[in-house]
């Protein structure tokens, strides 16, 4: 029997149904593989044992005859999902042993579902970065190298990069991601995986440590289009317990799926052509409307006029959320308590909050706090959330003709460690591509669809009309086909 | 619009978050190339456009006026850096 480590989710959750082998097993393996990829620091905590209860539970199910849809597969959990009596930190210090009693209801979801736990993946603090360079934790090394001899570590991108450089390195079948304004896609487009955002309130937050409310979104990442299929499936649904919950049925995706493209209309808008993007990136795009056109699509040009305002808006509406979101984080009721010798309440606020909190947060806090301070928040706040309405109507008008909207994922490959961290407005350009879609609430995925001339993965992004997941999933479907993507990163840890 | 260090040192305040003089100093320059690429939005013509505040449709719901939680005051404390006879403790807040 070949490596179960690579093997993705469908052929695990399928494999362990025919009786190829035993859950058990697969959670062995995929402990095994954790253990042995400390040098990826994607986890901040492994918990086998999880993985392990949960495959013992799914073997006994298989012997009764009562399976469920995810029984034998074990998961990554990003480390922003509270999992009950699991350390939970969202990778910053302020919340050092915090040990949520309650479950998300997204993890629990998928541990109804039969799903196994591998442990809690590193993240940007608090979601915020593109490069997993934020966390108390440490970095995140992708799995992936360049092709120029040089070791370079890269980044996995963020902030989602525990989650992205564990299924890229075949150390789990599938994990959660988060995506505020591009954390999910831009990771997979960075490590050669899948990923999609699901429309705002498929996933219920409850439970998922808050960064920006009106734009946070779970979803998975995984190795294939099919994949996420069958993960989204098990992560969505109403959640009476979040007030943005969406009260809709969650479409069976995986049996929906069809690469079949026929009648369908790509658009192709014309804003993403950037200055200065690179050639590779531009030819990968081309290909991807080569590929389409080939499944059958129809391929129209459409306008997003005020894409290029969409990153200065996101960079008020994020921060301006989050400033509000981490104001509870004061010391009091759980996470680090910094108290100065004979300090006051206040004091122990700032103390606390200035040990805990790493140098991104607390900028994005203090933008935020600032751009919502009286005098401030008509200029900045109001004025982005009005940009924002242009910004989704620009959509609402693309999908009168249209259906699905391709463009690349990320205007790079990944970067070397360290490439940008000194800049952080450079990292930001990062999320131009994927901030749009995150501000309008669509669903939006990556695809692997090349390798750049260094060898690193390139990613296609796909966005879609509101609750039309499927749509977004069939496009990348029909390009994943056709792309052939199978490149790996050679194992060097 | 562009801060200085008394504003830094103003917000941080506002955030509940301690800052040297020397890191006040430092914040200037990153706060203001980040107000600097946002202050873009001034170009955009938002005259008789509402503030978004729903990406997607949807009402907010009521719900039956009953208790469904509590009884979980022992969970609520559990993670409390300092939690004593039941309660959050804070350092003393009155003489």
């Amino acid at each position: 029997m070949s490596d179960l480590t690579d093997l993705g989710v469908a052929a695990l959750r399928d494999g362990f149904r025919r009786g190829d082998f035993s859950a058990r097993e697969v959670a062995d393996a995929f402990n095994a593989a954790v253990a042995r990829a400390k040098p990826l620091n994607a986890f901040i905590v492994e918990t086998p044992e999880h993985a392990i209860a949960a495959a013992e539970a799914a073997d006994r199910a298989r012997a009764s005859g009562a399976l469920a849809p995810l029984s034998g597969v074990p998961l990554g959990i990003k480390d922003l999902f509270c999992t009950a009596g699991v350390q939970t930190t969202a990778a910053s210090h302020i919340l050092a042993g915090f040990t949520p009693t309650y479950e998300s209801t997204v993890t629990a979801k998928l541990f109804t579902a039969g799903a196994g736990m591998l442990g809690k993946l590193n993240m940007d603090q608090f979601a915020m970065g593109s490069s997993n360079e934020t966390s108390a934790f440490g970095n995140v090394i992708s799995p992936w190298r360049r092709g120029d001899g040089g070791n370079a570590p890269l980044a996995p991108g963020g902030s989602s990069g525990g989650s992205s450089a564990a299924v890229a390195a075949r150390v789990a079948p599938g994990a959660t991601g988060t995506d505020t304004g591009g954390s999910i896609r831009q990771p997979a487009a960075f490590t050669g995986i899948a990923g999609i955002k699901p429309t705002y309130g498929r996933c219920s937050r409850w439970g998922i440590v808050a960064f920006a409310s009106s734009l946070d979104q779970a979803g998975p990442m995984a190795r294939d289009v099919r994949d996420c299929a069958i993960l989204l499936e098990a992560m969505s649904g109403f959640d009476p317990k979040d007030s943005t919950s969406l009260d809709e049925p969650v479409p069976a995706w995986e049996t929906g799926l069809s690469s079949d493209l026929k009648g369908k209309r790509i658009g192709i808008p014309k804003e993403y052509r950037v200055e200065g993007m690179p050639a590779e990136i531009d030819a990968l795009w081309e290909r991807g409307i080569a590929f389409v056109k080939d499944a059958g699509a129809e391929v129209v040009e459409v306008s997003l006029p005020h894409t290029r305002y969409a990153l200065p808006a996101y960079y008020i509406i994020a921060p301006a959320e989050a400033s509000s979101n981490l104001a509870r984080y004061d010391g009091v009721r759980y996470g680090l308590r910094d108290l100065p010798d004979g300090g006051s309440l206040a004091d122990m606020y700032a103390a606390t909050r200035a040990a805990g909190f790493g140098a991104e947060v607390r900028r994005r806090i203090l933008i935020g706090t600032y751009v919502l301070s009286a005098g401030y928040y008509d200029a900045y706040y109001t004025k982005a959330q009005r940009v924002r309405a242009l910004i989704a109507r620009d959509f609402e008008q693309a999908w009168q003709s249209c259906d699905v909207l391709l463009t690349p994922t990320a205007p790079s490959a990944a970067f070397a460690l360290g490439e940008k961290s000194a800049d952080p407005l450079a990292m930001y350009l990062n999320d131009v591509f994927t901030v749009p879609a995150s501000l309008a609430g669509l669903p939006a995925m990556s695809v692997p669809a090349g390798l750049d001339a260094q060898g690193l993965p390139l990613g296609l992004q796909l966005i879609g009309r509101p609750l039309d997941e499927q749509g977004v999933l069939n496009a990348g479907l029909a390009i994943e086909e056709r792309a052939g993507f199978t490149a790996r990163a050679g194992q060097w840890w | 619009m562009s801060v200085d260090a008394a504003t830094v040192r103003k917000i941080a305040s506002l955030a509940r978050i301690a800052v040297s003089d020397a890191e006040a100093e430092a914040l200037v320059p990153e706060l203001n190339t980040i107000l600097g690429f946002v202050e873009q939005l001034g170009e955009v013509d938002t005259s008789g456009i509402a503030p978004l505040s729903a990406v997607i449709p949807n009402h907010l719901r009521m719900r039956e006026d009953v208790v469904t939680d509590g009884g979980i005051r022992d969970a609520v404390l559990a993670n409390a850096p300092q939690a004593e006879h039941g309660f959050f403790a804070v350092p003393k807040v009155i003489e």
